[in-house]
């Protein structure tokens, strides 16, 4: 049977069904992994053999996981030099609670390291492509599980956002990808990069796969104090309700965009508006803030977590940190010594409460919101160079709900003139991926703009 | 030490781990003494990529019973906060603990004289809960560490610098001994490190209380890790008089941190103001603050026990013990609630007992201070020894004079060294005499008898 295309959903039926076994559908994955991991730079590990998978609803479901993930047995770098040779002796509670559900471990995807950047180029094992072209990156820092979907390497891939992670690679990819609230999914095993903002996610080929996906990830975790034990609904069940949602537009998301992403974006929400919806403009503070707000907190967080590796217990030396990882622990260190404590950490969390305020206010108006979730599509290789904060420029409609915690979503809504596709990002209120899920389901069946993902792969096809 | 031209300025940081059944932030034993190195260690407590900590509600809830017994406010609202420092034995390059909203803020501790107004008075800053480190050994040129201990909650006491003299701050920690021990805590043991003092020393020419509050010295001289509470006397005279004589010569003393030399007596320089750290606190990310309510918090006062100076007012004022007797029965709570257990069977039949006009709890205090009957036995066995000693005695006269009559004259040589003037060997005739009447008579009545024989 041709597997190709064939997303989460589809397979997991046909494995159940018995028209085909789990083995079929991993070695189908394996030597596609292997054929084109050459091209692209996906993945960093990949086991030799199928691995021993237990029974549930994802059973035989082969994934990508991003090197951030902890993984016990299978080397973790987070794509440093630092922990090149770093086995853990655990497993992180996505990836437990995904192999607990019968998945199976692909590979390990790269990233930028410790996921300092958009474009998984500050990996240490050098840029992942991006499958719709490969002179280009493929957005970041979950850059390899992006391409992983885009490419068909993978039926779907476990990424994580600190700030814009998921939804601006899924973007410049082609696919879907779903940053959930923060504390909705347990951070326990993954590398910590923020850690008021770190947050794990699926990135897949349908909305459905999506909704399926986090279900079996999400949930309070005793392993991590900052995880919620707000009720988790059936997320398939809130998808397919077809219920008719206000939309609102924030002007100043819609300004300092590439002409044709803005005009992709528009064009999408104006087919909202024709299956139905209410779209209004409203106002939200300036992305600008969020960049500051994010930067400052992120930087400092980093320069905390990244401290452990001194040298005396992982790695053999300090040296081999990459140079944004130097950059990021210097300006966190700065950041938080005594006399700059106020001026710039407590000042920042002072803000990150206004745009939290901010958000609130429009979710008491309006269901969703929509925006682009990056204001260009995926740029050349090499080209961040130009840029001083480039992941937090490329990012910056996506802060303001990494910093507040909220959930958002980004899925394919044309190509652009250069071929390239265009994102789509739907916002909502904390703890309300349902409704997120629900739209971006309704855009799926009732337009043709997912056809991005068939496009997308199509080249990968054997 | 007081001279005539310094007051000493004295404050103290304790140090107290708690005997949780698991650590801190991991499910790992708490209890990690004598076990073989990195036995007890998980990938929370040994800091590893992606792992995180989830804070210990009874280690939170046991701080807060601190604060209480310290007479401190509860802060209804605390958070962990990261103090970051790289040392080897610090698995995560940053220690979890509490910097500006601790669980207990403002309490007092009292020495000496149970009544209120006549004790001294001893102000605790703060009370927060922390994690403790891993276990460094240096042995040549290697250095090995041990994370069996990292992680395991730590409290730290803060108290402001109002001590001027080393013997009240050895009474203050033997009185937070007692008291940390009373609410069965923690193990609070000096030689295993669970208890340990951080004194820090300066002194002032400043006379007036007051104003030398106000204008603290412009130095503090810290000793580190101190485990014994004579050591911690020891050390601050040592540094008094160091101090006093670096004043002397006309300088200051460095701001500085000491260690101190057990076998030597002395303290000795380890980090001076310049290498000072910046820890560069922010709030721990990981850990949600806590929120306690009013009714939570009473809930956990309830659990407290009776303190000992509590114990040693009701035992002076309902038992009318003497007050010193009352101090040393009410120091440990083992000897205490030995003595509670005795007097309250001895109680029923106070009547059948000899004790003269003091209360049974004296008589029995008595026992127990003198060490006249041990309390290493059970209480039951104590009893009857109590029994035996303070039996009421019924003497038979008829018999008494037919036993005196019979000694005397079974014991002529001894008769005779008497009347030679040995007035001591009556001793041995009313030791023989009371031995015959298996101690039915008074030894007072017998000499007198004697007497009027010879």
């Amino acid at each position: 049977m041709d597997l190709f295309g064939k997303t989460v959903t589809q397979l997991r039926d046909l494995i159940k069904n018995k028209k085909v076994s789990s083995t079929e559908v991993w070695d189908y994955f394996a030597k596609r992994s292997k054929k084109y991991n050459k091209d692209l730079n996906v993945f960093l590990a990949m086991p030799e053999m199928e691995p021993d998978a237990e029974k549930g609803e994802l059973s035989g479901i082969p994934l990508a996981v991003k090197d951030n993930f902890c993984t016990k047995g299978v080397k973790t770098t987070a794509s440093s030099h630092v922990l090149e040779n770093f086995i853990p002796p655990y497993e992180s509670t996505v990836t437990l609670k995904l192999k607990k559900a019968g998945s199976r471990l692909l590979g390990k995807t790269n990233m930028d390291a410790w996921a300092h950047g958009s474009s998984t180029e500050t990996s240490d094992f050098g840029p992942t492509k991006n499958p719709w072209d490969t002179m280009r990156t493929p957005g970041g820092s979950s850059g390899g599980s992006t391409a992983a979907v885009a490419a068909y390497l993978a039926p779907a891939a476990i990424g994580s956002e600190t700030a814009g992670s998921i939804r601006q690679p899924a973007s410049w990819c082609g696919v879907v990808g779903l940053k959930p609230t923060y504390g909705r999914v347990s951070r326990y095993g993954v590398i910590a990069m923020g850690s008021s903002f770190d947050c794990p996610g699926p990135i897949t080929q349908s909305v459905e796969d999506a909704a399926l996906l986090l279900q079996r990830i999400t949930g309070k975790d005793p392993y991590d104090a900052t995880s919620s034990d707000v009720p988790v609904p059936n997320y398939t069940f809130e998808m397919k309700k077809k219920r008719k949602f206000t939309i609102g537009v924030p002007k100043e998301y819609m300004k300092d965009l590439d002409p044709e992403v803005e005009k992709k974006v528009r064009e999408a929400i104006s087919e909202f508006e024709k299956m139905g919806h209410t779209v209004k403009e409203v106002s939200l503070l300036d992305p600008k803030y969020s960049i500051s707000v994010y930067t400052i907190l992120q930087r400092a967080e980093v320069s905390s977590n990244l401290g452990r590796y001194d040298g005396v217990r992982f790695g053999t030396n300090r040296d081999i940190f990459g140079k944004e990882a130097k950059k990021r622990i210097m300006l966190g260190t700065y950041a938080l010594s005594v006399g700059y404590y106020d001026a710039y950490y407590k000042k920042a969390q002072q803000i990150k409460t206004l745009i939290i305020k901010d958000l609130k206010r429009v979710f008491s108006e309006v269901d969703l919101i929509m925006a682009a979730p990056t204001p260009t599509t995926a740029i050349k290789l090499g080209e961040f160079e130009k840029y001083a904060f480039f992941g937090e420029t490329m990012d910056k409609l996506n802060e303001a709900a990494a910093v507040a915690g909220t959930p958002a979503i980004s899925i394919p809504c044309g190509l652009d003139s250069n071929g390239l596709p265009v994102g789509l990002q739907i916002m909502g209120n904390y703890f309300d991926e349902g409704t997120i899920l629900s739209a971006a389901h309704q855009f799926e069946k009732e337009t043709n703009f997912f056809d991005v993902i068939k496009i997308g792969r199509e080249k990968y096809r054997d | 030490m007081k001279n005539n031209k310094y007051t000493p300025v004295i404050g103290l940081e304790i140090h107290v781990e708690l005997k949780t059944k698991s650590k801190m932030f991991c499910q790992c034993d708490a209890d990690y003494f004598g076990k073989e190195p990195n036995t007890n260690t998980c990938p929370v407590c040994l800091g590893l990529p992606g792992a995180l900590p989830v804070p210990n509600r009874k280690a939170i809830e046991w701080t807060i019973k601190i604060g209480q017994a310290l007479n401190c406010t509860i802060n209804k609202s605390s958070k962990f906060d990261r103090k970051h420092y790289f040392y080897s034995d610090l698995p995560k390059a940053y220690q979890i603990s509490q910097y500006d909203q601790p669980i207990a803020v403002n309490g007092e501790l009292r020495i000496d004289n149970y009544e209120l107004e006549n004790s001294k008075k001893y102000r605790i800053t703060r009370v927060h809960l922390e994690e403790d480190t891993g276990k460094l050994t240096h042995s040549g040129v290697d250095s090995l560490v041990d994370f069996n201990r990292s992680s395991v909650p730590l409290v730290e006491i803060v108290t402001e610098p109002d001590f001027d003299n080393s013997e009240d701050v050895k009474k203050f920690l033997e009185e937070l001994h007692t008291i940390i021990k009373y609410l069965d805590l923690s193990d609070a043991n000096m030689e295993e490190g669970s208890m340990r003092i951080e004194p820090n020393i300066s002194l002032s020419i400043i006379t007036d209380k007051k104003e030398r509050m106000k204008n603290l010295p412009k130095y503090k001289v810290e000793v580190k890790n101190i485990n014994s509470f004579n050591f911690a006397k020891r050390a601050i005279d040592f540094e008094l008089k160091r101090q006093a004589k670096i004043l002397d010569d006309g300088k200051t003393p460095d701001q500085e941190t000491r260690g101190y030399d057990e076998d030597k007596g002395i303290t000795y320089s380890q980090r001076s103001k310049e290498d000072a750290m910046d820890y560069r606190y922010f709030p721990e990310p990981d850990i949600p603050t806590i929120t306690f309510t009013e009714k939570q918090i009473e809930e956990i006062r309830k659990t407290i026990p009776e303190l000992p100076r509590q114990k040693m007012q009701r035992y002076i004022d309902d038992y009318k013990l003497k007050s010193d007797d009352a101090f040393i029965l009410t120091r440990s709570v083992e000897t205490a609630s030995y003595f509670e257990k005795v007097i309250s069977n001895l109680i029923k039949n106070e009547s059948d007992l000899n004790i003269g006009k003091q209360s049974i709890e004296q008589a029995v205090a008595n026992v127990i201070v003198n060490k006249r009957i041990p309390t290493s036995g059970t209480v039951k066995k104590f009893i009857k020894a109590f029994k035996v000693m303070f039996k009421k005695i019924t003497v038979d006269f008829t018999e008494l004079d037919k036993v005196i009559a019979a000694v005397i004259s079974n014991n002529p040589k001894q008769i005779e060294q008497y009347k030679a003037g040995k007035a001591g060997i009556l001793g041995f005739f009313i030791g023989q005499i009371m031995k015959e009447m298996k101690g039915q008579a008074e030894p007072q009545e017998v000499k007198k008898k004697l007497e009027e024989k010879f």
